[in-house]
Protein backbone atom coordinates (compact mmCIF):
# COMPACT_ATOMS: atom_id res chain seq x y z
CA UNK A 1 0.00 0.00 0.00
CA UNK A 2 3.01 2.77 0.49
CA UNK A 3 4.24 4.36 -2.14
CA UNK A 4 8.42 3.89 -3.34
CA UNK A 5 9.49 6.08 -1.34
CA UNK A 6 7.30 5.34 1.99
CA UNK A 7 10.46 3.15 3.95
CA UNK A 8 9.28 0.79 6.33
CA UNK A 9 10.89 1.17 9.83
CA UNK A 10 11.52 -1.97 12.25
CA UNK A 11 12.92 -2.75 15.52
CA UNK A 12 15.96 -4.43 13.77
CA UNK A 13 16.63 -0.97 11.68
CA UNK A 14 15.34 1.81 13.49
CA UNK A 15 18.77 2.81 15.37
CA UNK A 16 20.70 2.83 12.06
CA UNK A 17 17.42 4.23 9.65
CA UNK A 18 16.21 6.59 12.36
CA UNK A 19 18.51 7.41 14.84
CA UNK A 20 21.25 7.97 12.92
CA UNK A 21 19.85 9.21 9.73
CA UNK A 22 21.46 12.17 8.50
CA UNK A 23 18.59 13.76 7.65
CA UNK A 24 14.95 13.93 9.15
CA UNK A 25 13.22 11.04 9.76
CA UNK A 26 9.52 11.16 9.61
CA UNK A 27 7.62 7.66 11.40
CA UNK A 28 4.27 6.90 10.99
CA UNK A 29 3.22 3.97 13.58
CA UNK A 30 0.54 2.46 12.38
CA UNK A 31 -1.25 -1.29 12.12
CA UNK A 32 -3.42 -2.78 9.23
CA UNK A 33 -6.33 -3.07 11.86
CA UNK A 34 -6.42 0.58 12.54
CA UNK A 35 -8.97 3.07 9.95
CA UNK A 36 -7.56 6.36 11.13
CA UNK A 37 -4.36 5.12 10.26
CA UNK A 38 -5.51 3.90 6.30
CA UNK A 39 -7.44 7.37 6.25
CA UNK A 40 -3.67 9.19 7.18
CA UNK A 41 -1.87 6.62 4.51
CA UNK A 42 -2.24 8.74 1.41
CA UNK A 43 -1.15 12.11 3.09
CA UNK A 44 2.66 10.14 3.79
CA UNK A 45 2.94 8.90 0.77
CA UNK A 46 2.11 12.49 -0.66
CA UNK A 47 4.26 14.31 2.13
CA UNK A 48 6.99 11.33 1.30
CA UNK A 49 6.92 11.99 -2.66
CA UNK A 50 7.37 15.90 -1.75
CA UNK A 51 10.00 15.46 0.72
CA UNK A 52 12.20 13.12 -1.10
CA UNK A 53 16.13 13.44 -0.55
CA UNK A 54 15.07 16.09 2.22
CA UNK A 55 13.22 14.10 5.12
CA UNK A 56 13.46 9.88 4.90
CA UNK A 57 9.88 9.60 5.36
CA UNK A 58 8.87 6.09 6.56
CA UNK A 59 6.13 3.81 8.60
CA UNK A 60 6.42 1.36 11.34
CA UNK A 61 3.78 -1.03 11.93
CA UNK A 62 3.28 -1.71 15.98
CA UNK A 63 1.50 -4.95 15.88
CA UNK A 64 5.30 -6.11 14.30
CA UNK A 65 7.79 -3.91 16.27
CA UNK A 66 7.16 -4.09 19.98
CA UNK A 67 10.03 -2.48 20.72
CA UNK A 68 10.31 0.44 19.39
CA UNK A 69 6.70 1.16 20.26
CA UNK A 70 7.27 0.69 24.09
CA UNK A 71 10.62 2.75 24.01
CA UNK A 72 8.53 5.99 22.85
CA UNK A 73 5.49 5.15 24.93
CA UNK A 74 3.38 4.89 21.65
CA UNK A 75 -0.68 4.25 23.20
CA UNK A 76 -2.18 5.39 20.57
CA UNK A 77 -2.51 5.58 16.50
CA UNK A 78 -2.10 6.81 14.47
CA UNK A 79 0.78 8.89 15.79
CA UNK A 80 3.43 10.63 13.98
CA UNK A 81 7.00 11.25 15.51
CA UNK A 82 9.60 13.75 13.83
CA UNK A 83 13.44 12.53 14.58
CA UNK A 84 16.13 14.84 14.02
CA UNK A 85 19.99 13.55 15.32
CA UNK A 86 18.32 11.07 17.05
CA UNK A 87 15.76 12.83 19.34
CA UNK A 88 12.24 13.27 19.03
CA UNK A 89 11.55 16.97 17.88
CA UNK A 90 7.26 16.49 17.01
CA UNK A 91 4.68 14.44 18.24
CA UNK A 92 1.45 14.43 16.53
CA UNK A 93 -0.92 12.13 17.40
CA UNK A 94 -4.29 11.62 15.53
CA UNK A 95 -5.38 13.15 11.99
CA UNK A 96 -4.39 16.16 10.77
CA UNK A 97 -4.32 18.00 7.88
CA UNK A 98 -1.05 17.72 5.48
CA UNK A 99 -0.41 21.00 5.61
CA UNK A 100 0.45 20.72 9.55
CA UNK A 101 2.41 18.72 9.00
CA UNK A 102 4.52 20.87 6.20
CA UNK A 103 4.60 23.29 8.97
CA UNK A 104 6.15 21.48 11.33
CA UNK A 105 8.18 19.39 8.93
CA UNK A 106 9.55 22.84 7.44
CA UNK A 107 10.46 24.22 10.84
CA UNK A 108 13.39 21.30 11.04
CA UNK A 109 14.23 22.02 7.87
CA UNK B 1 -17.44 25.44 -12.32
CA UNK B 2 -19.22 22.60 -10.08
CA UNK B 3 -22.46 21.53 -10.34
CA UNK B 4 -22.64 19.79 -7.01
CA UNK B 5 -19.80 20.17 -4.31
CA UNK B 6 -19.99 17.28 -1.41
CA UNK B 7 -17.91 17.95 1.67
CA UNK B 8 -17.56 14.92 3.65
CA UNK B 9 -17.12 11.17 2.74
CA UNK B 10 -19.00 9.24 5.64
CA UNK B 11 -22.36 7.20 4.64
CA UNK B 12 -24.29 10.41 3.76
CA UNK B 13 -21.39 12.13 2.16
CA UNK B 14 -20.66 8.60 -0.33
CA UNK B 15 -24.35 8.43 -0.68
CA UNK B 16 -24.96 11.59 -1.73
CA UNK B 17 -21.94 11.32 -4.36
CA UNK B 18 -23.27 8.05 -5.68
CA UNK B 19 -26.33 9.52 -6.13
CA UNK B 20 -25.13 12.66 -8.10
CA UNK B 21 -22.52 10.79 -9.96
CA UNK B 22 -25.79 8.69 -11.61
CA UNK B 23 -27.23 11.71 -12.43
CA UNK B 24 -24.38 12.49 -14.49
CA UNK B 25 -23.27 15.73 -11.98
CA UNK B 26 -20.47 14.54 -11.32
CA UNK B 27 -19.55 15.59 -8.02
CA UNK B 28 -16.79 16.38 -6.22
CA UNK B 29 -16.07 14.87 -2.78
CA UNK B 30 -13.65 16.51 -0.20
CA UNK B 31 -13.34 13.96 1.97
CA UNK B 32 -11.51 15.57 5.05
CA UNK B 33 -9.34 14.55 7.80
CA UNK B 34 -11.60 11.54 9.00
CA UNK B 35 -11.64 10.50 5.83
CA UNK B 36 -14.18 7.12 5.65
CA UNK B 37 -16.29 9.18 8.98
CA UNK B 38 -16.89 7.13 12.23
CA UNK B 39 -17.48 3.74 10.67
CA UNK B 40 -13.63 3.43 10.15
CA UNK B 41 -13.57 3.56 13.81
CA UNK B 42 -15.61 0.37 13.94
CA UNK B 43 -15.07 -3.06 13.68
CA UNK B 44 -18.08 -5.22 12.70
CA UNK B 45 -20.99 -3.33 11.00
CA UNK B 46 -24.21 -6.12 11.95
CA UNK B 47 -26.90 -3.48 11.30
CA UNK B 48 -26.45 -2.35 7.85
CA UNK B 49 -29.01 -4.31 5.65
CA UNK B 50 -27.68 -6.53 2.41
CA UNK B 51 -24.92 -7.79 4.84
CA UNK B 52 -26.36 -10.75 6.20
CA UNK B 53 -23.19 -11.62 8.02
CA UNK B 54 -22.03 -7.77 9.14
CA UNK B 55 -19.47 -6.22 7.07
CA UNK B 56 -16.24 -4.58 8.56
CA UNK B 57 -17.08 -0.75 8.57
CA UNK B 58 -13.87 -0.08 7.39
CA UNK B 59 -14.67 -2.27 4.46
CA UNK B 60 -17.82 -1.13 4.27
CA UNK B 61 -16.92 2.29 3.03
CA UNK B 62 -14.20 1.57 0.93
CA UNK B 63 -16.58 -0.04 -1.20
CA UNK B 64 -19.11 2.61 -0.76
CA UNK B 65 -15.86 5.06 -2.39
CA UNK B 66 -15.51 2.26 -4.82
CA UNK B 67 -19.31 2.66 -5.91
CA UNK B 68 -19.68 6.50 -6.05
CA UNK B 69 -16.04 6.69 -8.06
CA UNK B 70 -17.75 3.97 -10.43
CA UNK B 71 -20.04 6.20 -11.78
CA UNK B 72 -17.43 9.26 -11.96
CA UNK B 73 -17.87 11.00 -8.44
CA UNK B 74 -14.42 12.49 -8.27
CA UNK B 75 -12.75 12.18 -4.59
CA UNK B 76 -10.12 14.25 -3.63
CA UNK B 77 -8.42 14.46 -0.20
CA UNK B 78 -8.31 17.95 1.45
CA UNK B 79 -9.34 19.60 4.37
CA UNK B 80 -12.34 23.07 4.06
CA UNK B 81 -10.88 25.68 5.76
CA UNK B 82 -13.31 28.19 4.79
CA UNK B 83 -16.73 28.32 2.51
CA UNK B 84 -18.29 31.70 1.36
CA UNK B 85 -22.23 30.78 1.43
CA UNK B 86 -23.43 34.89 0.59
CA UNK B 87 -23.34 34.62 -3.44
CA UNK B 88 -23.64 31.82 -5.88
CA UNK B 89 -22.06 30.49 -6.77
CA UNK B 90 -20.64 29.50 -3.64
CA UNK B 91 -17.03 28.93 -2.86
CA UNK B 92 -15.08 26.50 -0.71
CA UNK B 93 -11.26 27.34 0.17
CA UNK B 94 -9.00 23.88 0.73
CA UNK B 95 -5.51 24.97 1.66
CA UNK B 96 -4.42 27.35 -1.60
CA UNK B 97 -7.06 26.23 -3.69
CA UNK B 98 -10.54 27.59 -3.91
CA UNK B 99 -13.57 25.77 -5.70
CA UNK B 100 -16.96 27.21 -6.84
CA UNK B 101 -20.07 25.70 -6.98
CA UNK B 102 -23.90 25.83 -7.82
CA UNK B 103 -24.57 23.42 -4.69
CA UNK B 104 -23.17 22.03 -2.23
CA UNK B 105 -23.53 19.25 -0.13
CA UNK B 106 -22.46 19.57 3.87
CA UNK B 107 -21.89 15.92 4.93
CA UNK B 108 -19.23 16.60 7.51
CA UNK B 109 -20.58 14.48 10.04
CA UNK B 110 -19.97 14.75 13.94
CA UNK B 111 -16.65 13.52 15.95
CA UNK B 112 -15.98 12.04 18.94
CA UNK B 113 -16.63 14.82 22.41
CA UNK B 114 -13.84 14.79 24.61
CA UNK B 115 -14.22 16.05 28.35
CA UNK B 116 -12.26 19.30 28.28
CA UNK B 117 -9.51 18.32 30.90
CA UNK B 118 -6.61 20.03 30.53
CA UNK B 119 -4.45 16.88 31.41
CA UNK B 120 -7.02 14.83 28.83
CA UNK B 121 -5.31 16.37 25.75
CA UNK B 122 -1.86 16.40 27.09
CA UNK B 123 -2.61 12.40 27.54
CA UNK B 124 -3.88 11.96 24.23
CA UNK B 125 -1.86 9.41 22.53
CA UNK B 126 -0.61 8.38 26.01
CA UNK B 127 -3.29 6.06 27.23
CA UNK B 128 -6.51 8.63 26.75
CA UNK B 129 -8.36 8.02 23.44
CA UNK B 130 -11.30 8.10 21.72
CA UNK B 131 -10.68 5.12 19.09
CA UNK B 132 -11.04 1.78 21.08
CA UNK B 133 -10.64 -0.14 17.90
CA UNK B 134 -7.36 1.81 17.30
CA UNK B 135 -5.82 1.75 20.67
CA UNK B 136 -7.34 -1.06 22.31
CA UNK B 137 -4.19 -3.17 21.07
CA UNK B 138 -1.85 -1.32 23.42
CA UNK B 139 -3.78 -1.78 26.69
CA UNK B 140 -2.78 -5.70 26.48
CA UNK B 141 -3.55 -7.22 30.30
CA UNK B 142 -4.21 -3.91 31.88
CA UNK B 143 -6.78 -2.03 33.65
CA UNK B 144 -8.30 0.67 31.40
CA UNK B 145 -11.22 2.66 31.90
CA UNK B 146 -14.38 3.72 29.76
CA UNK B 147 -16.23 6.87 29.95
CA UNK B 148 -19.75 7.11 28.56
CA UNK B 149 -23.45 5.39 29.21
CA UNK B 150 -24.23 5.29 25.46
CA UNK B 151 -24.03 2.61 23.31
CA UNK B 152 -20.61 3.45 21.56
CA UNK B 153 -19.48 3.28 25.54
CA UNK B 154 -20.86 0.44 26.53
CA UNK B 155 -19.75 -1.47 22.69
CA UNK B 156 -15.91 -0.37 23.56
CA UNK B 157 -16.17 -1.14 26.84
CA UNK B 158 -17.27 -4.65 25.70
CA UNK B 159 -14.37 -4.79 22.63
CA UNK B 160 -11.83 -3.83 25.41
CA UNK B 161 -12.21 -6.83 27.50
CA UNK B 162 -10.51 -8.54 24.75
CA UNK B 163 -7.00 -6.65 25.73
CA UNK B 164 -7.80 -5.38 29.39
CA UNK B 165 -7.55 -7.38 32.41
CA UNK B 166 -10.39 -4.93 33.83
CA UNK B 167 -12.38 -2.44 32.10
CA UNK B 168 -14.33 0.46 34.83
CA UNK B 169 -17.54 2.30 33.05
CA UNK B 170 -17.60 5.52 34.37
CA UNK B 171 -21.15 7.31 33.79
CA UNK B 172 -22.33 10.36 35.19
CA UNK B 173 -25.61 9.14 36.08
CA UNK B 174 -27.31 6.04 37.36
CA UNK B 175 -28.52 5.00 34.45
CA UNK B 176 -27.55 3.91 30.87
CA UNK B 177 -28.86 5.65 27.72
CA UNK B 178 -27.36 2.52 25.94
CA UNK B 179 -29.98 0.04 23.94
CA UNK B 180 -30.81 -2.97 26.16
CA UNK B 181 -28.89 -5.61 24.14
CA UNK B 182 -25.68 -3.25 24.59
CA UNK B 183 -26.73 -3.06 28.65
CA UNK B 184 -27.24 -7.12 28.75
CA UNK B 185 -24.25 -7.54 27.24
CA UNK B 186 -21.48 -5.35 28.88
CA UNK B 187 -24.01 -6.29 32.22
CA UNK B 188 -22.85 -10.15 31.87
CA UNK B 189 -19.51 -9.17 30.73
CA UNK B 190 -17.01 -10.54 34.02
CA UNK B 191 -14.58 -8.06 32.92
CA UNK B 192 -16.66 -4.80 33.05
CA UNK B 193 -17.38 -3.08 36.63
CA UNK B 194 -19.05 0.30 36.81
CA UNK B 195 -19.25 3.50 38.94
CA UNK B 196 -22.67 5.20 38.88
CA UNK B 197 -23.47 8.68 39.23
CA UNK B 198 -19.83 9.83 38.59
CA UNK B 199 -17.82 12.80 37.35
CA UNK B 200 -14.39 12.72 36.16
CA UNK B 201 -12.18 14.95 37.75
CA UNK B 202 -8.81 14.33 36.67
CA UNK B 203 -6.33 11.99 34.46
CA UNK B 204 -3.10 10.91 36.06
CA UNK B 205 -0.38 10.92 35.22
CA UNK B 206 0.62 14.17 32.60
CA UNK B 207 4.36 14.84 34.25
CA UNK B 208 5.03 11.41 33.15
CA UNK B 209 3.49 11.08 30.03
CA UNK B 210 1.68 8.40 30.54
CA UNK B 211 -1.62 7.67 32.38
CA UNK B 212 -1.50 5.70 35.50
CA UNK B 213 -4.74 6.72 37.16
CA UNK B 214 -8.24 8.37 36.76
CA UNK B 215 -9.75 10.89 39.74
CA UNK B 216 -12.97 10.56 40.19
CA UNK B 217 -15.71 11.84 42.52
CA UNK B 218 -19.29 10.31 43.04
CA UNK B 219 -22.04 13.28 42.38
CA UNK B 220 -24.44 11.83 45.02
CA UNK B 221 -21.87 10.97 48.10
CA UNK B 222 -19.51 13.47 47.18
CA UNK B 223 -16.62 10.39 47.59
CA UNK B 224 -13.92 11.47 45.38
CA UNK B 225 -10.88 8.62 44.45
CA UNK B 226 -8.67 7.13 42.14
CA UNK B 227 -9.27 4.94 39.96
CA UNK B 228 -5.66 2.97 39.39
CA UNK B 229 -5.93 2.53 34.86
CA UNK B 230 -3.31 3.06 32.29
CA UNK B 231 -6.24 3.33 29.67
CA UNK B 232 -9.06 6.08 29.33
CA UNK B 233 -11.46 5.74 27.11
CA UNK B 234 -13.87 8.72 26.50
CA UNK B 235 -16.94 7.48 24.46
CA UNK B 236 -18.99 10.28 25.97
CA UNK B 237 -20.86 11.26 22.42
CA UNK B 238 -20.66 13.62 19.55
CA UNK B 239 -20.22 16.74 18.38
CA UNK B 240 -21.20 18.03 14.60
CA UNK B 241 -18.32 19.50 12.80
CA UNK B 242 -20.19 22.82 11.76
CA UNK B 243 -17.77 25.28 12.86
CA UNK B 244 -16.63 26.08 8.96
CA UNK B 245 -20.95 27.00 8.75
CA UNK B 246 -21.08 29.59 11.93
CA UNK B 247 -22.78 32.84 10.80
CA UNK B 248 -23.76 31.35 7.51
CA UNK B 249 -25.99 28.40 8.30
CA UNK B 250 -28.98 27.62 11.11
CA UNK B 251 -28.23 25.69 13.73
CA UNK B 252 -29.75 24.56 16.95
CA UNK B 253 -28.29 25.49 20.21
CA UNK B 254 -25.61 22.34 20.12
CA UNK B 255 -24.29 23.13 16.47
CA UNK B 256 -26.25 20.98 14.43
CA UNK B 257 -27.54 22.27 11.08
CA UNK B 258 -30.89 23.01 11.23
CA UNK B 259 -32.71 21.21 7.75
CA UNK B 260 -36.10 21.71 6.53
CA UNK B 261 -38.30 20.38 3.58
CA UNK B 262 -35.85 17.27 3.23
CA UNK B 263 -32.20 18.48 3.37
CA UNK B 264 -32.79 22.00 2.55
CA UNK B 265 -30.71 24.63 5.04
CA UNK B 266 -31.15 27.96 5.80
CA UNK B 267 -29.72 28.91 1.98
CA UNK B 268 -31.15 27.83 -0.92
CA UNK B 269 -28.71 25.40 -2.67
CA UNK B 270 -27.02 24.28 0.39
CA UNK B 271 -28.06 20.65 1.75
CA UNK B 272 -27.10 18.93 4.48
CA UNK B 273 -27.28 15.07 5.41
CA UNK B 274 -25.87 13.13 7.85
CA UNK B 275 -24.71 13.31 11.70
CA UNK B 276 -24.22 16.99 10.87
CA UNK B 277 -27.58 17.51 10.80
CA UNK B 278 -29.14 14.52 13.17
CA UNK B 279 -28.49 14.02 16.67
CA UNK B 280 -31.60 11.87 17.14
CA UNK B 281 -30.90 8.77 14.63
CA UNK B 282 -27.60 8.97 14.22
CA UNK B 283 -26.98 5.55 12.26
CA UNK B 284 -24.90 4.87 9.13
CA UNK B 285 -28.59 3.37 7.08
CA UNK B 286 -30.38 6.90 7.90
CA UNK B 287 -27.29 9.10 7.30
CA UNK B 288 -26.75 6.97 3.57
CA UNK B 289 -30.47 7.81 3.13
CA UNK B 290 -29.82 11.19 3.88
CA UNK B 291 -27.12 11.67 1.83
CA UNK B 292 -29.57 10.32 -0.93
CA UNK B 293 -31.94 12.80 0.02
CA UNK B 294 -29.49 15.69 -0.55
CA UNK B 295 -28.61 14.40 -3.69
CA UNK B 296 -32.03 14.38 -5.31
CA UNK B 297 -32.97 17.62 -3.38
CA UNK B 298 -29.88 18.96 -5.47
CA UNK B 299 -30.44 17.78 -8.29
CA UNK B 300 -34.07 18.99 -8.65
CA UNK B 301 -32.37 22.54 -7.13
CA UNK B 302 -30.12 22.62 -10.19
CA UNK B 303 -33.01 21.69 -12.44
CA UNK B 304 -35.06 24.45 -11.61
CA UNK B 305 -32.30 27.01 -11.96
CA UNK B 306 -31.36 26.35 -15.75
Amino acid sequence: MASENVATFTDGNFDASVLKSSTPVLVDFWAEWCGPCRALGPTIDALAAEYAGRVSIGKLNVDENPQVTTQYMVRGIPTVMVFKGGQVVETIVGLVDKNEFKAKLDSHL
Amino acid sequence: MRDVTIIGSGPAGLTAALYSARANLTPLVIEGLEAGGQLMLTTAVENFPGFADGIMGPDLMAAMRTQAQRFGAEIVRGHVSAVDLSVRPFTITMGDETIETQTLIIATGASAKLLGLPSERALMGHGVSTCATCDGFFFRGKPIAVIGGGDSALEEATFLTRFASSVTLVHRRDTLRASKIMQDKAMANPKITFEWNTDVMDVLDVDAGAVSGLVIRNNVTGVQKTLPVEGVFVAIGHTPNTSLFRGHLDMDGTGYLKTHDGSRTSIEGVFACGDVQDHVYRQAITAAGSGCMASLDAERYLASHE
